[in-house]
């Protein structure tokens, strides 16, 4: 899908796992790109909620991945690709309130089990792919209109 | 609502000051990132217990103007410097966040709508 001509990539950086001091700035980055290109700020707040959920992910969850946006015609799609453990049940991790986060994570404010339910709610379409033990690949889709 | 009366009614101390002129027109209060990240309305205000970093990082992702520690909790420097370079106006009040809630509403702020991103 994110081979093809029309397709352009604006941002793709490595996220570390468990670095939390950093958590954000990738997103931010691209909401800041994102402004540039001119794109709606009510766009733009959902494109930036669903990155930094996914970022978040990453940092709380996988052992190290990377972030991508990429421009295709008429839609912006987020790619958060990471490299385990894997998800162990896709449509647990759904269900609001369901988490697998340490208590040292919750005490930050996150893991509670409403990532993935944002995501689900401010994108307009969704792909989930996991393998245990393999990773983890998400790529979330706004529309832009 | 302007800052001046928000920061009169909570009786706060001004950490940081943004540069531009608050009108705030709704608040919420949540110590759960996620459940911040699910409002989405701008010119809100975010009443909070935590004080990490990540709470500025949130309220940038969805334009949150004003973020309001509760019991007296004061920000660590990271916290602060982030504030400063996204210009995040940053208050803390000595009230707890149910009191400092119901202060704000009852003085006319209205709670945050859930998913209005249309």
């Amino acid at each position: 899908m994110g081979s093809n001509a029309d397709s352009k990539e604006i941002i793709n950086a490595e996220v570390e796992a468990g670095d939390f001091s950093s958590g954000g700035e990738i997103s931010s980055k691209l909401k800041d790109l994102l402004r540039k290109l001119g794109t709606s700020s009510k766009l733009i707040r959902k494109i930036a909620i669903i990155t930094y959920e996914l970022e978040m992910n990453i940092i709380i969850h996988s052992e190290g991945g990377s972030l991508a946006a990429e421009v295709n015609p008429g839609r912006i799609d987020i790619i958060a690709r990471d490299e385990g453990p894997g998800i162990e049940d896709v449509d647990k991790a759904f269900k609001p309130g369901y988490s697998t986060a340490s208590e040292s994570v919750r005490e930050m404010g996150f893991g509670a089990g409403m990532g993935l339910c944002n995501i689900k709610n401010y994108a307009d379409n969704l792909e989930v792919e996991s393998e245990l033990g393999v990773g983890t690949t998400i790529r979330a889709s706004i529309d832009l209109k | 609502m302007k800052l001046t009366k928000i920061h009169n009614l909570l009786e706060t101390e001004i950490i940081y000051q943004s540069q531009s002129e608050l009108n705030i027109v709704s608040a919420c209060g949540a110590d759960l990132m996620s459940d911040v990240l699910a409002f989405s309305r701008e010119k809100t205000l975010l009443l909070t217990g935590l004080t990490n970093p990540q709470v500025v990082r949130t309220a940038e992702m969805i334009d949150l103007e004003l973020i309001i520690f509760v019991r007296g909790k004061q920000p660590p420097k990271e916290t602060i410097a982030l504030a400063e370079e996204q210009d995040i106006t940053l208050l803390t009040t000595e009230k707890p966040l149910y009191e400092a809630c119901g202060i704000l509403y009852s003085a006319g702020l209205k709670p945050e709508k859930l998913d209005t991103i249309e």
